[in-house]
């Protein structure tokens, strides 16, 4: 099936010019980066823009840099490039654990993280990990620059704060220190599928934990009740009890062809278990390694 | 508004007029003649438009035309030009494929992995062409072939 309506494409090569070719497109003029998205999307019908800017073109874009501590990861940089980064496996080594679990090779090769974070969809497998690593996106408008916390950026399936005229530059990971990560995906089958549910744990010195989940909820959140519930406490079977029974509460899974809202609910249970487990075990050095199979 | 691209695939330039709109599987197959991407899912699920982008595997069902200008193209016709592929000659003695609808894709994706991983483990294997679905094999004669042609030497 072709793409059924026509727009205009314009292939910038510097920054002002896409933010030109942005403002003057109007709300019609949308944002092109991996396009994987975007393609699948035109394909069905499901968006209707005017003119697509892309900006693989416009310079500094696909740099993965550490400035000052923080982790940047530009527009551009695919999860490809995540997975083979050594500045990324040693700053936050659970972004690279969900990197591996994003489709296929061939769409990692062109999909980017902050594409990921744009296109929004509730299972989006760098949400999670970004959440508990309290990451920030950069954005460039007409009037400069914002910041945007990654808590704040999702405002519904497929919806972001990313305001008509402005691009996503990049994200910033502020240095976690010595910590102890996990993500863990519920899916049908390697290769393509999107999550069913997803869990994405830190742990701190100080028995200090961050969760968050994707694809129970219209956006991907943080779960600052578990969070609470834990902090501070041993992972002994009455702790990870508590957080366990606390799951319902904070979640709002669904029932549709990928799975029914019991199973998620049940998995999710399961699923923080084994992620603040594996993430207090990598914290402590006895956990099983990035990236093993969990589930 | 039509817009006159260039693409380079396996080494050759074609000037092309195509819409904004059109997807370079289409253009692949339909304007410039090579028929080894596959129309499949049409969605980035099933992997048989593979093709390499600046030597990485894309899904050129996700990919519009005009995003291709200023990038070199390799679609499988580029890789065995002079014949089979030590890989390919492989997978053909150990029947790794019956219909061969998903035989393009997989060989870009396993020629992919080889280029960086040239002993690759079955690990390695099974991950690198995981995205490409294959409805008729089961998929073990295909991992058994790439291993097999990798550590026997001269797969590529």
């Amino acid at each position: 099936m072709s793409i059924a309506h026509d727009f205009d494409y314009v292939r910038a090569s510097t920054l002002a010019e896409a933010l030109e070719a942005l403002g003057e497109g109007g709300p019609g003029a949308r944002v092109l980066a991996g396009g994987t998205d975007m393609v699948a999307w035109l394909r069905d019908d499901a968006v209707h823009p005017d003119l697509l800017v892309d900006i693989k073109d416009v310079p500094g874009l696909d740099e993965i840099t550490v400035r000052d501590g923080t982790l940047e990861i530009g527009a551009l940089v695919t999860f490809s490039r995540i997975i083979d980064s050594p500045l990324v496996a040693e700053h936050a080594p659970t972004l690279v654990e969900a990197s591996h679990t994003v489709a296929s090779v061939g769409i990692r090769n062109r999909a980017t993280l902050v594409g990921n974070l744009c296109s929004a969809v509730p299972s989006l497998d760098g949400g999670p990990p970004l959440l508990v690593h309290e990451a920030a996106l950069r954005v460039a408008g007409k009037d400069g620059e914002r910041s945007v916390p990654i808590g704040e950026w999702f405002s519904g399936p497929r919806r972001t704060v990313l305001a008509d005229g402005e691009i996503a530059l990049g994200v910033s990971i502020p240095a976690a220190g010595e910590h102890g990560g996990c993500y863990l995906k519920l899916s049908r089958y390697r290769g393509e599928d999107l999550a069913q549910a997803s869990v994405a744990a830190l742990v701190l010195p100080g028995n200090r934990y961050r969760v968050a989940f994707g694809a129970v909820g219209p956006v991907a959140f943080r779960a600052p009740g578990i969070e609470d519930h834990l902090a501070g406490r041993v992972l002994d079977d009455e702790a990870m009890d508590g957080a366990k029974a606390l799951v319902d509460e904070v979640i709002s899974p669904i029932t549709d062809v990928r799975a029914s809202s019991e199973y998620r609910a049940h998995m999710c249970r399961v699923m923080l278990g084994r992620a603040l487990r594996a993430a207090a075990g990598r914290l402590a050095g006895d956990g099983p390694a990035y990236g093993e199979e969990l589930l | 508004m039509r817009q006159s691209v260039t693409i380079t695939v396996n080494g050759s330039r074609f000037d092309v007029e195509v819409e904004p709109a059109e997807v370079l599987l289409d253009v692949l197959r339909e304007k410039i003649g090579l028929k080894s991407p596959k129309i499949g899912c049409e969605r980035g699920d099933c992997g048989s438009c593979t093709i390499l982008i600046d030597g990485r595997t894309v899904r050129s069902c996700l990919v519009l035309a005009v995003e291709a200008e200023g990038h070199e193209l390799t679609t499988l016709e580029g890789i065995n030009h002079e014949g089979l592929t030590g890989l390919q000659r492989t997978m053909v003695e150990m029947s790794s494929f019956q219909c061969g609808f998903c035989a393009p894709g997989i060989v870009l994706s396993a020629y992919e992995l080889i280029q960086e991983h040239p002993a690759p483990s079955r690990e390695q294997v099974q991950e690198a062409i995981a995205g490409n679905l294959c409805r008729c094999t089961g998929y073990d004669p295909i991992v058994d072939a790439v291993l097999a042609a990798t550590h026997e030497g001269g797969a590529v």
